[in-house]
């Protein structure tokens, strides 16, 4: 199988090129990540991060023949050839398949991704009925791989000013939990023109989110909410 | 030279509750040093439950049921203190991990849901669909997020350094630079996980389980503790090792062999599928060797009785991971599964407050020891060990910096680490690193696995001094600075390479089986001679030297294990 990789070392390269792989034997089942990593065996300088293996860390995020996705969780038998692997669009190369991740970072907590409550704590557990449990579901289960976001065309042109879907996605993730208690600080630090408004609901996260997640929706109820509460 | 007055090393459970317990006043500065982002840790990969008596299915369940359910289930090998006092605060530190929004599946009451796990006499496993690690590891950064502690992401921790009595810091290098650095501080946390990659890829754990704080404690002279016990799990695929949590036997699974047998009703008539793991592992081993396995020389756990609608209610992500590696859907037929090497029972030697022989040294979850889980850890015991050894770990360091000084250091341990890199780095003609890596796992998978003997630990011993000289040589191609990904490689082998040795010098001399060690040539526990904790130190000829401290036995006299 024929694989195109991006490489760039800063030590060396004065600019990113692509360098073509052959692997001879594909295993039946193998995931892209394995494949990675038998061409390091036969190039040592390949980079790029990787951790569990089974999709729940969210090492592994790249972009998989113009599509963002987690190497470990992707199966060779889906990929037409030559695959082309490259880092993730929109955010600054470290090296090879490795990439910055501050700014993605940086958005993820200005939204204060935690659980604020006012009321002084029981002894016990606060109690959550099970409907209440069920609006996390599908929220909860977020990875932070950056696959949604640095997918998202609103977040290449402002990464700054957008939170993206991911941030957003846990933005709504507090919001929707019965026992937070920082409703009205939540919506507030999100208004504005940029911060969530610059959703034009492209829907690149939803197609790319590797647990099946989708951020256009949380958004989507962020707005009905903001709108509930002007009225 | 960088300063703290505490520093984690491990981004996991238990570094992030330590960092938080620490960090909670917002007095001192805290630092975690982590190899990767902290959300990637592998405590996100915990799938079950975490333990407490907290009564919400079973209102007859008590802290001293899960205390004797913990001793019983290591083998009489835990300190019975210890454990007491991790069952006892169970309750609380999950009600905490709740507090601080963590969100646990909901009883019909709204309390948080438990299920049946092995070895429990009563279900207390607190669970999140089946991603509980994940949504524990989250909560936990979140709230480290919100309180300030400082992360130093994609650091590899290099050697841990003191005085003889009180700790220094450690040097550290940084992944994206590729520079060595000095960090100074009051207290160290080692947080690192365990070391379930000496298998190499005979294992559920993820790349990075190589045992890192363990292996610069026993460099820096350090005790560790009980490291010839290295659990198996019993259900992972057959392919990969990934991981089935026990949530699914938990759920209602069978275990079947080739023959369709629901075979552990030979083993352990009463609990079944839900007997300890060594047990159950060594049950599924022993199917495999009296010729009743699969095709691929596997067992099988079916789920299909469950029903469709429990399954992707209660076991959602194993289905996916089910159906991506092994191309099996649980609802429609049995998964193969296979043992893999799971949980580091060891670890570095701790006092109940986390505490090394090493003032202002830490060690807390799966790297430390301090005992609770002895010769066989219970499933939900692990996520419930961070919580409660990390806390500890973290209001102790807090006392401890708060009323002492940094201690003096000097740049010379930094300047030698530069130095080891820089030799590492110019290695040319020798084995690659995935050569050597390879054949690590494979002889501790044959000799040091579910079943041991004499012969064969032997034989491992001298391989592994074999492999730790081709080390010396190994070849590096890769002379980047930044984000050197095989420089990395090369320091967690050489982790591992020490580790390796450790665990299979103390299985050579424990002459006994006793929870996941088992040794074919001495089948029995023998509570006379070996009711003892191993302790291995780094020798003066560079070999692990063994002593042995007896276990703390306060309430429950060791009895026969039947289950």
């Amino acid at each position: 199988m024929r694989f195109r990789i991006y490489r760039y070392d800063p030590d060396q390269d004065r600019e990113p090129y692509m360098q073509d792989f052959e692997l001879a034997e594909i295993p039946s089942g193998m995931m892209l990540r394995d494949a990675l990593l038998a061409l390091k065996a036969q190039d040592e300088t390949l980079s790029f991060r990787h951790s569990c293996g089974e999709g729940v860390c969210g090492s592994d995020g790249m972009n998989i023949n113009g599509r963002n996705g987690l190497a470990c969780i992707t199966p060779l038998a889906e990929l037409k050839e030559p695959v082309e692997v490259r880092p993730f669009p929109g955010v600054p190369v470290i090296r090879d398949l490795i990439v910055d991740m501050q700014g993605f970072y940086k958005q993820y907590h200005s939204v204060k991704p935690y659980l604020i409550r006012h009321d002084p704590e029981p002894e016990v557990e606060t109690l959550q009925m099970p409907d209440e449990r069920d609006r996390l579901d599908g929220l909860y289960e977020c990875i932070l791989c950056g696959c949604c976001t640095t997918s998202c065309p609103s977040f290449w042109w402002n990464p700054d000013k957008f939170l993206g879907p991911a941030a957003l996605l846990q933005a709504w993730r507090f919001l929707a939990d019965s026992r937070d208690q920082a409703e009205n600080d939540r919506l507030d630090a999100l208004d504005g023109p940029y911060r969530l408004f610059r959703c034009h609901t492209v829907m690149n996260c939803v197609d790319v989110c590797p647990k099946g997640l989708n951020p256009t929706r949380a958004i989507g109820h962020i707005r009905d909410l903001m709108l509930k509460k002007s009225i | 030279m960088l300063t703290y007055d505490i520093l984690i090393v491990g981004s996991g459970g238990a570094g992030l509750y330590a960092a938080l317990e620490s960090r909670m006043e917002e007095d001192l500065q805290v630092g975690v040093l982590t190899k990767v982002y902290p959300t990637r840790s592998h405590t996100g990969a915990a799938q079950g439950g975490v333990n407490a008596a907290l009564a919400n299915l079973d209102p007859t369940d008590t802290w001293q049921d899960h205390w004797f359910d913990t001793v019983k289930g290591s083998d009489y090998l835990a300190d019975q203190d210890a454990a007491e006092i991790m069952t006892r605060e169970a309750p609380m530190v999950v009600r905490e991990m709740e507090h601080w929004g963590c969100p646990f599946s909901r009883t019909d009451e709204g309390k948080i849901a438990q299920r049946p796990f092995g070895g429990a006499s009563k279900p207390r496993a607190c669970f999140s669909a089946d991603k509980v690690g994940h949504v524990m590891l989250h909560t936990l950064y979140e709230q480290g997020i919100r309180h300030g502690v400082n992360f130093l992401n994609e650091w590899q921790v290099l050697s841990l350094m003191h005085d003889g009595q009180r700790c220094q810091g450690v040097t550290a290098i940084n992944t994206q630079t590729g520079r060595v650095h000095t960090i100074q501080a009051k207290a160290v946390i080692l947080a690192t996980g365990g070391h379930g990659r000496i298998y190499w890829t005979r294992t559920s754990n993820a790349l990075g389980n190589t045992g890192d704080g363990t292996a610069i404690a026993y460099r820096a002279g350090l005790p560790i503790k009980d490291m010839e016990f290295i659990q198996f799990h019993p259900t992972g695929l057959r392919r990969t090792g990934i991981l089935v949590s026990e949530g699914a036997r938990g759920e209602g699974g069978f275990l079947l062999n080739g023959q369709g047998e629901r075979f552990m009703s030979r083993y352990a008539p009463e609990k079944m599928e839900l007997g300890p793991r060594d047990l159950v592992s060594r049950s599924c081993e022993t199917e495999v060797r009296e010729g009743r396995a699969g095709p691929e020389g596997e067992v099988f756990l079916d789920l299909t009785h469950l029903g469709r609608e429990r399954i992707l209610e209660r076991l959602p992500q194993i289905r996916e991971l089910c159906i991506e590696f092994e191309g099996v859907d649980p609802i429609e037929e049995p998964i193969p599964i296979k043992p893999t090497a799971h949980y580091s029972m060891g670890g570095i030697h701790t006092d109940l407050n986390g505490q090394t022989p090493i003032e202002g040294i830490y060690a807390a979850g799966e790297a430390g020891c301090v005992s609770v889980h002895g010769a066989n850890r219970l499933g939900g015991n692990s996520l419930l060990d961070i919580l409660i050894f990390g806390r500890r770990a973290g209001k102790h360091a807090l006392e401890y910096a708060r009323n002492n000084s940094f201690t003096p250091v000097d740049t010379g341990q930094e300047e030698a680490d530069a130095k080891m890199i820089a030799s590492i780095m110019e290695g040319e003609s020798g084995a690659s690193i995935a050569d050597i890596r390879r054949s690590m796992g494979n002889l501790m998978a044959e000799k040091v696995g579910v079943y041991r003997n004499g012969k064969d630990l032997e034989s491992a011993v001298s391989e592994l001094a074999d492999l730790q000289e081709q080390f010396k040589m190994v070849r590096i191609q890769d002379k980047t600075k930044a984000f050197n990904t095989e420089l990395v490689a090369a320091l967690e082998l050489k982790n591992m390479l020490d580790l390796a040795e450790v665990v299979a010098v103390g299985a050579l001399e424990r002459n006994e089986s006793r929870g996941a060690h088992t040794r074919e040539d001495h089948p029995e526990r023998d509570d006379e001679n070996w009711l003892a904790h191993t302790m291995a130190t780094l020798g003066d000829d560079g070999r692990p030297k063994l002593d042995f401290s007896p276990v703390t036995i306060t309430e429950f006299e060791p009895k026969a294990r039947t289950y």
